[in-house]
């Protein structure tokens, strides 16, 4: 972000939008911004609506009502490709990566798919510049000796670092992670937490969880959803005060 | 061994495979084989692109086999061209009548996808068979002569067999070393992503609709050269060769050998025409048997013979 281009701080805000999925409704009109280069979470109790709304955000739904302006441009409705190609990007809850490829290729291929795409006749191996930042990314998220391995058989923790390389590969200017951290277990978590912290402010980074406790130590600003309503949105420490986030929280003991 | 061997062959894949088709024709028990062969091997590898590439099963490609084996065939009858331009058409009819398939199909999904190229080339199988005044009906087109093939300056006597099959065999092993780099481009590797994970390709920019049309539009080319090659060597475009019954074939041919590695259609329309023409000699009911083939690959080489022997590790 290049000084005196776009003085508005908040890159993306959701202007009243909600979903309906039939007569369900799963999210009733919510209105947020979110700044550059801060990590906002995206916390809730199960069913709160973080999912549909993260999809909203990443563009693999599109709401039923309201408006997604991203840098001050409406992007309601448009295709999920063209949010990518925008400029966001996204992990997958469930995780999502080319297991049949090498780890390094999984993220060069992101990386060469951004620029290059309807070359037929050069080989793919004939633009260095993708092989030395694709050994970048991998390096900053720990797997850069794994580089070789077939990424379908990377330990799971291992597969969720390298969902984010290729996140980060196709140079977002927002990224959204959707619980990085599930099914992981507590030093895995602990190390992509670090993981997570360590991105911004180079980058802006939205992240939904499910776990309150995670997020409160690494987070900027805390969203909190309830029943497909905003319930409280405030730095941690107001998130952790507010009577009504407790009490919804209270009796969830897991936290 | 043999995997780590045949990934080290697989560099060079485009040279074996000239290798290969420059003694087929001494390795079989009939020379006639040999030119089906690399015919029906170019339309697996074809189809290949679509099913094993981008995980699209077409049951539509006898429409650009077919489309490229008339259109080359009525471009020599009526429009007089030379036998490299008759070809070209051929390659640009497949890719044409791809891309009108191809858009309309990739609207849809798996099976769906499978019914809509089916019933599209339905549609042209009937367009072939009423324009009879064009195509020759129900007959087929008739009447392609070609007995002599100017090759850079070469005169060559495309009626004897044997110069016959190195003619096309130049022609296919140019198409193979063609697609292999296709393979090894940038819009491999993009194929490649859509194919393991359409999700992830999706949300890396990556348009994965055009991709498949695109996929499919090349298949055509390669599916339209095949079948301009075989107007060429029968003299004759029978109206069979839009018939459902080709598509299905080479399903079969590409399963067979192998879907989604290189060379696998080609060995899979190899084994399929022997079982074919070995059958025959003692049965007209060859079918019966090739399918009991056929079924068992599927049962216990799901990978196609090729695809198994690439993975083979010894224990």
């Amino acid at each position: 972000m290049a000084p005196g281009v776009n003085e508005d701080p908040a890159i993306l805000r959701t202007e009243a939008v909600s979903k309906s999925f039939g007569r369900f409704k799963a999210l009733a009109g919510i209105s947020c911004e979110f700044h550059r280069g801060r990590l906002t979470a995206i916390i809730g109790p199960n069913g709160a609506g973080k999912s549909t709304y993260f999809n909203l955000l990443s563009g693999a739904l599109a709401p039923s009502g309201g408006r997604i302006l991203f840098e001050g441009r409406d992007i309601t409705g448009l295709a999920q490709a063209r949010f990518a190609a925008l400029g966001i990007a996204k992990s997958f809850q469930i995780t999502s990566i080319f297991p049949e490829l090498t780890v390094h290729e999984n993220v060069r291929a992101v990386l060469q798919a951004r620029e290059i795409r309807l070359n037929f006749w050069r080989s793919r191996n004939a633009y260095p510049q993708f092989v030395a930042a694709a050994a970048a990314l991998l390096e900053r998220v720990g797997l850069g000796g794994r580089a070789r391995v077939i990424a379908g058989r990377l330990a799971h923790g291992e597969q969720r670092a390298l969902e984010i390389a290729m996140a980060l590969a196709s140079r977002p200017r927002l990224l959204l992670l959707d619980e990085p951290t599930a099914g992981m277990s507590p030093e895995e978590t602990q190390a992509m937490m670090i993981l997570i912290a360590g991105l911004v402010p180079a980058h802006t980074v939205i992240l939904v969880e499910h776990k309150m406790k995670l997020v409160m130590g690494i987070a900027e600003r805390v969203l909190v959803l309830h029943h497909g309503e905003v319930l409280a949105i405030g730095t941690p420490d107001e998130i952790r005060a507010n009577d009504e986030v407790r009490r919804v929280y209270l009796g969830q003991r897991e936290h | 061994m043999i995997a780590v061997f045949l990934t080290r062959a697989a560099r060079h894949r485009a040279l074996l495979a000239a290798l290969f088709l420059l003694v087929l024709p001494f390795l079989l028990p009939f020379r006639a084989t040999a030119v089906n062969v690399l015919i029906d091997g170019l339309f697996a590898v074809g189809f290949n692109l679509v099913y094993g590439y981008v995980g699209l099963l077409s049951f539509g490609h006898a429409a650009l086999f077919g489309g490229g084996a008339y259109a080359t065939g009525l471009a020599l009858l009526r429009l007089g061209l030379p036998w490299y331009g008759a070809l070209a058409l051929g390659l640009v009819a497949g890719a044409g009548i791809a891309g009108v398939i191809g858009l309309l199909a990739t609207r849809t999904r798996g099976i769906y996808f499978a019914m809509v190229t089916l019933a599209l080339a339905e549609c042209v199988y009937y367009l072939a068979y009423q324009a009879s005044g064009v195509t020759g009906g129900e007959n087929g087109l008739r009447g392609i002569v070609l007995t002599k093939i100017d090759l850079f300056g070469l005169d060559l006597d495309f009626v004897d067999p044997l110069t016959r099959y190195f003619v096309i065999a130049t022609i296919v092993a140019l198409a193979l070393a063609a697609l292999s780099r296709i393979l090894a481009s940038p819009f491999g590797a993009v194929m490649e992503m859509v194919r393991e994970n359409e999700a992830r390709a999706r949300a890396s920019g990556v348009d994965v609709r055009a991709v498949r049309v695109l996929a499919f539009v090349l298949s055509g080319a390669f599916s339209g050269l095949a079948g301009g090659l075989q107007a060429l060597h029968l003299a004759i475009v029978p109206i069979e060769t839009l018939d459902y019954g080709n598509s299905g074939m080479v399903v079969m041919m590409c399963l067979l050998g192998g879907a989604g590695t290189f060379f696998g259609p080609f060995i899979g329309a190899l084994v399929f025409l022997l079982l074919q023409n070995l059958v025959a000699l003692v049965s007209s009911h060859w079918q019966l048997p090739v399918g009991v083939v056929f079924m068992a690959c599927v049962l216990f080489l799901p990978r196609g013979i090729w695809g198994q022997l690439a993975r083979w590790r010894p224990a």
